[in-house]
C-alpha cells in the first residue's frame, strides 16, 4: 500500500512568516474539474493591517539595501523557482487546460524574475539624470521606492502575473502586500515558500489569499500605503471604489486596464528625488 | 547707524492693461456665454487692475473642443516644427520681460525683483528647454516614437502665475499635446498676455486655449469628458478631490501639491549662509512657496546663537511696495489668503507656541503679514503639521542626526526638504534619508528647468523640469 501523502496547510505569509488567519476562517479551492485542492486561509482584515506594519517595517532596510543585493535575492528566488519547477508546473496545471502551458508559464516566470533580477542596478543609470542647471551647482536626480504597495494579481496567468507584480515592485527597494487570484491561489501560497527560502528580508513580500473585495478596501483607505495596483480587479465598480478610496492619501493608482509595458511597470512605483549642492572652491 | 533707503520703484508705465479680458479660445479672445465677470486687484494696494470673464460649463466646453482640433494638426506636425515655435515663445518672453515682470508684481505682489530676477527668466528658460526637447522626443526614456496624450487640461495657482504657466504649457506641447489651461482666480493677467505671445508668435489656433475663472471652471475642466490628461498644482485638499474626480477614467494625472519643508541646520553649517538659506527658504515670495522651508529644525547646541542671528536679520528685511526694487517681503495674495495666515497663526500661539514678529511698518492698504518665526514648537502642534503658506517659520530643535530626519519626515507632505552641514558624508546620508522630492543642501529655493521637480506621499505625483517632466506627457512607444 502506498504511503499517505502529506498535505500542506496553505497560509498567509505576513513579516517572512505563515500565520493562519487571525480570523480563523479558511476557504475551499478546487480545481479545474470542480476537484478539491485544499483549504486555504481566508484572510480578514486585521490581517490586512499586520502585513501593512511588517511591510512598513521592512521598508527601509529593504530600500536602503544595495542594489547589488536585490539584485542577487532575485536571483535567488529564480534559482530556488527552477528547483520547484514541477511542483509550479503541477499547480498551474489545476487550471490551465494542458501541462505545456502550464510550463510555458512557469519557465516565462522564472526569466522574468531573473530579467527583473538585473534591472535593480540599472534603474538609476536609465531613469537618473544629472541636470546641467544654469548655475553653480552640482544637481542629479535618483529613482527611489515610492514606499508600501498593494496590488490585487489577476487569475489570468496566476503564477507569472503574482511574478510581475511582484517583481516589478520589490526590485525597486518597495515592501508590497499582495492578494493573489481567490479561485486560484495555490502558486502563490508554494511561492511564497520560495520567498522564504531566498532571502528575502521578512515583510517585503506580504502574500494574503481570499477575496480582494474583502480585503483590498482596507489597504486603499490604509494611511500607511503609499501605491495601489489594481491589475487583477475586474470588477468596474470595485476599482471606482478602490481608486477614490485610495485618492483620500494621494496613493499612487496602477489602474486595472493600465497594461504597462515592461520598465514603464517597474517605474510606476518609483519616485524621483533630486539633490542640488552648489559648487565652490 | 540707520540707513534711509530712498524709494525706487519700477514704473507701471511699461504695462498696458485692459479694462476688460475675454477668454482666449481657438487663437481669438471670445466673450464668455454666461457673460459673467469678476474683478482682479492688485494685493499691494487693493486697487482694481481689470474685469475678469468667468468662465462657464459651455465655454470650457468650447475651449476643450479647440483645443481637439487643433491636436490633430500639432501632433502631427514635426517635432522640429514644434519647437519652432516654442522658442519663438521663449524669445518673445525674454523680449517683454520687464513688462511681464512688472505685470506680475502688480497682480501678485510679489517684489519686483523677484518677479524680474527669477520668475520671468525661468519662463523663457523653461520654454527655451523644452523647445529643444520636441524633436529629440525618442530620447525621453519612453522608448521609440513615444506619443503625446491629446487634450491636457492645466490648472495652477497663483504664488508663481506666469512660472507655474510655463512648467505646464511648455513641456504638454513639445510632447505634441493641445492645452485648456486656467490661471488662479486672483492672477490671470500674466497668463492672459501670455495668450497674446501666443498670437505674436503664429501658434496655430487652439494649440492653446486661457480660460479664466474661479474652482466652478476649475471642476468642468476636470469633468470634462474629452480631456486626457489633468495637470493641477495647488493644495492638497483640492488634488485629492481631483483624484477622486478622475477615478475609473482613463484620465492621466499628474498633481504638486502642499508641503511642510523641514530645513535642518546642524551644528556644523556655515552659521552665516545657514542664516541667509533660512530667510531666503521661507520669506521668499512671502512663503508663498509649497516648498518653503516652513520647519526650521535647528540643532540644539547652537540654537540660541542661531536664533539671535536669524531675529537680527530678519530685522532688516524690508517689507512694503511689491514695485520698489529695494523690497524683500511683498504683499499677501489675496485677503482669503492673509485670513488663513492668521487663522494658522493665532493656532500656533493658542497651542502654547511663542510667537515673534520683524518689526517692520505695515502699510494701510493692501494684504501684509510681518516676517514671523514661532518657538517653542513641538511636532504636534498645527503651525509644524499645516501648511500656512505664509511668511511664518516654526522652529524645532533636534540633537543627533537620527532625530532630525525622523521630525523631518513625520509629516504627511514630501515636497522638499534642506540640509545645512559643512560635512560632505552627512549631506550624502540625511539627502538619502528625506523622504521628499527635492533636497537642497547648502541652498534653497533654487529652480531650474533642467531639474526635475516634485513631491512625494501627499505632496503629490509626477515631475516637472527636465527629461522627467516629458514623461507626464507622453505616452511609451512601442
Amino acid at each position: 500500500m502506498a504511503e499517505l501523502e502529506i498535505k500542506r496547510t496553505a497560509k498567509l505569509f505576513i513579516g517572512g512568516a505563515f500565520p493562519r488567519s487571525e480570523s480563523g476562517r479558511t476557504y475551499e479551492v478546487f480545481d479545474k474539474n470542480k476537484q478539491f485542492l485544499a483549504n486555504v486561509t481566508l484572510g480578514s482584515k486585521k490581517d490586512a493591517r499586520d502585513a501593512v506594519t511588517a511591510a512598513r517595517s521592512s521598508f527601509s532596510k529593504w530600500s536602503q539595501a544595495t542594489a547589488y543585493n536585490r539584485g542577487q535575492v532575485l536571483y535567488r528566488v529564480a534559482e530556488i523557482m527552477q528547483g520547484r519547477r514541477e511542483q509550479f508546473v503541477t499547480e498551474v496545471n489545476t487550471w490551465s487546460k494542458t501541462k505545456k502551458q502550464a510550463e510555458i508559464e512557469v519557465d516565462k516566470a522564472i526569466d522574468l524574475l531573473v530579467w527583473f533580477a538585473g534591472w535593480t542596478d540599472k534603474l538609476s543609470m536609465t531613469t537618473g539624470s544629472n541636470n546641467p542647471v544654469a548655475g553653480p551647482f552640482f544637481n542629479f536626480s535618483i529613482p527611489e521606492p515610492t514606499g508600501v504597495v498593494a496590488a490585487i494579481a489577476p487569475s489570468q496567468n496566476p503564477l507569472l502575473s503574482l511574478v510581475e507584480i511582484i517583481g516589478s515592485i520589490v526590485l525597486s527597494g518597495n515592501a508590497v502586500i499582495v492578494i493573489p487570484s481567490e479561485k486560484q491561489p495555490l502558486t502563490a501560497v508554494s511561492l511564497a515558500e520560495v520567498f522564504a527560502t531566498s532571502d528575502v528580508p521578512g515583510g517585503v513580500i506580504n502574500i494574503l489569499t481570499g477575496s480582494y473585495k474583502e480585503i483590498a478596501p482596507w489597504l486603499a483607505s490604509h494611511e500607511d500605503v503609499n501605491a495601489l495596483d489594481l491589475s487583477g480587479v475586474s470588477d468596474k465598480a470595485v476599482a471606482l471604489d478602490l481608486e477614490k478610496s485610495g485618492a483620500q492619501t494621494l496613493k499612487r493608482v496602477l489602474r486595472p486596464n493600465a497594461n504597462l509595458p515592461g520598465l514603464e511597470r517597474i517605474k510606476f512605483f518609483l519616485e524621483t528625488k533630486t539633490v542640488w549642492h552648489p559648487r565652490g572652491l | 547707524m540707520v540707513f534711509e533707503y530712498a524709494a525706487a520703484p519700477e514704473s507701471s508705465a511699461i504695462v498696458n492693461i485692459k479694462s476688460h479680458y475675454n477668454l482666449f479660445i481657438g487663437g481669438k479672445f471670445v466673450k464668455g456665454k454666461n457673460n459673467s465677470n469678476y474683478k482682479t486687484i492688485n494685493p499691494a494696494t487693493e486697487e482694481v487692475l481689470a474685469e475678469i470673464t468667468e468662465a462657464s460649463v459651455k465655454d470650457v466646453n468650447e475651449a476643450v473642443k479647440a483645443a481637439r482640433k487643433a491636436f490633430k494638426t500639432w501632433s502631427k506636425l514635426t517635432g522640429s516644427q514644434r519647437g519652432k515655435y516654442l522658442f519663438r515663445i521663449a524669445r518673445i518672453i525674454q523680449e517683454r520681460a520687464r513688462e511681464i515682470a512688472v505685470l506680475e508684481t502688480m497682480n501678485n505682489g510679489k517684489p519686483i525683483r523677484e518677479s524680474r530676477d527669477i520668475d520671468i527668466p525661468l519662463v523663457a528658460a523653461h520654454f527655451f528647454h523644452y523647445a529643444g526637447w520636441a524633436d529629440k522626443l525618442d530620447h525621453a526614456g519612453l522608448g521609440k516614437n513615444p506619443q503625446p496624450l491629446g487634450v491636457a487640461g492645466q490648472i495652477i495657482p497663483w504664488n508663481f502665475p506666469l512660472l507655474m504657466l510655463a512648467w505646464k504649457i511648455a513641456p504638454a506641447l513639445a510632447a505634441g499635446n493641445t492645452v485648456v489651461l486656467k490661471p488662479a482666480e486672483t492672477t490671470p493677467l500674466t497668463a492672459l498676455l501670455f495668450a497674446e505671445i501666443c498670437q505674436q508668435a503664429e501658434l496655430p489656433d487652439g494649440v492653446v486655449n486661457i480660460i479664466t475663472g474661479a474652482g466652478e471652471t476649475g471642476k468642468a475642466l476636470v469633468e470634462h469628458p474629452d480631456i486626457n490628461k489633468i495637470a493641477f498644482t495647488g493644495s492638497t485638499e483640492v488634488g485629492r478631490l481631483i483624484a477622486q474626480s478622475v477615478a475609473g477614467t482613463n484620465k492621466k494625472v499628474t498633481l504638486e501639491l502642499g508641503g511642510k519643508a523641514a530645513n535642518i541646520v546642524f551644528d556644523d553649517a556655515a552659521i552665516d549662509q545657514a542664516v541667509e538659506g533660512v530667510v531666503q527658504g521661507i520669506f521668499f515670495n512671502q512663503g508663498h512657496v509649497c516648498c518653503a522651508g516652513s520647519r526650521l529644525l535647528i540643532q540644539e547646541s547652537i540654537s540660541d546663537n542661531f536664533m539671535n542671528l536669524l531675529y537680527e536679520r530678519m530685522k532688516n528685511l524690508r517689507l512694503g511696495n511689491p514695485l520698489d526694487k529695494n523690497t524683500d517681503v511683498g504683499a499677501i495674495n489675496s485677503a482669503a489668503q492673509l485670513a488663513k495666515i492668521k487663522e494658522l497663526t493665532q493656532a500656533g500661539s493658542a497651542e502654547g507656541a511663542e510667537m515673534w514678529s520683524a518689526p517692520c511698518e505695515i502699510p494701510n492698504r493692501g494684504f501684509w503679514f510681518a516676517p514671523t518665526v514661532f518657538t517653542n514648537v513641538s511636532l504636534s502642534h498645527r503651525i509644524a503639521r499645516e501648511e500656512i503658506f505664509g511668511p511664518v517659520l516654526s522652529v524645532l530643535t533636534f540633537r543627533t542626526p537620527d532625530e532630525a530626519i525622523e521630525k523631518a519626515n513625520n509629516t504627511p507632505f514630501g515636497l522638499s526638504a534642506g540640509i545645512w552641514t559643512e560635512k560632505g558624508s552627512r549631506i550624502l546620508e540625511v539627502a538619502n534619508r528625506l523622504r521628499a522630492g527635492v533636497v537642497w543642501a547648502n541652498t534653497f529655493n533654487k529652480f531650474d528647468p533642467t531639474s526635475p521637480f516634485g513631491g512625494y506621499k501627499e505632496s503629490g505625483y509626477g515631475r516637472e523640469g527636465g527629461r522627467h517632466g516629458l514623461e507626464a506627457y507622453l505616452k511609451a512607444g512601442k
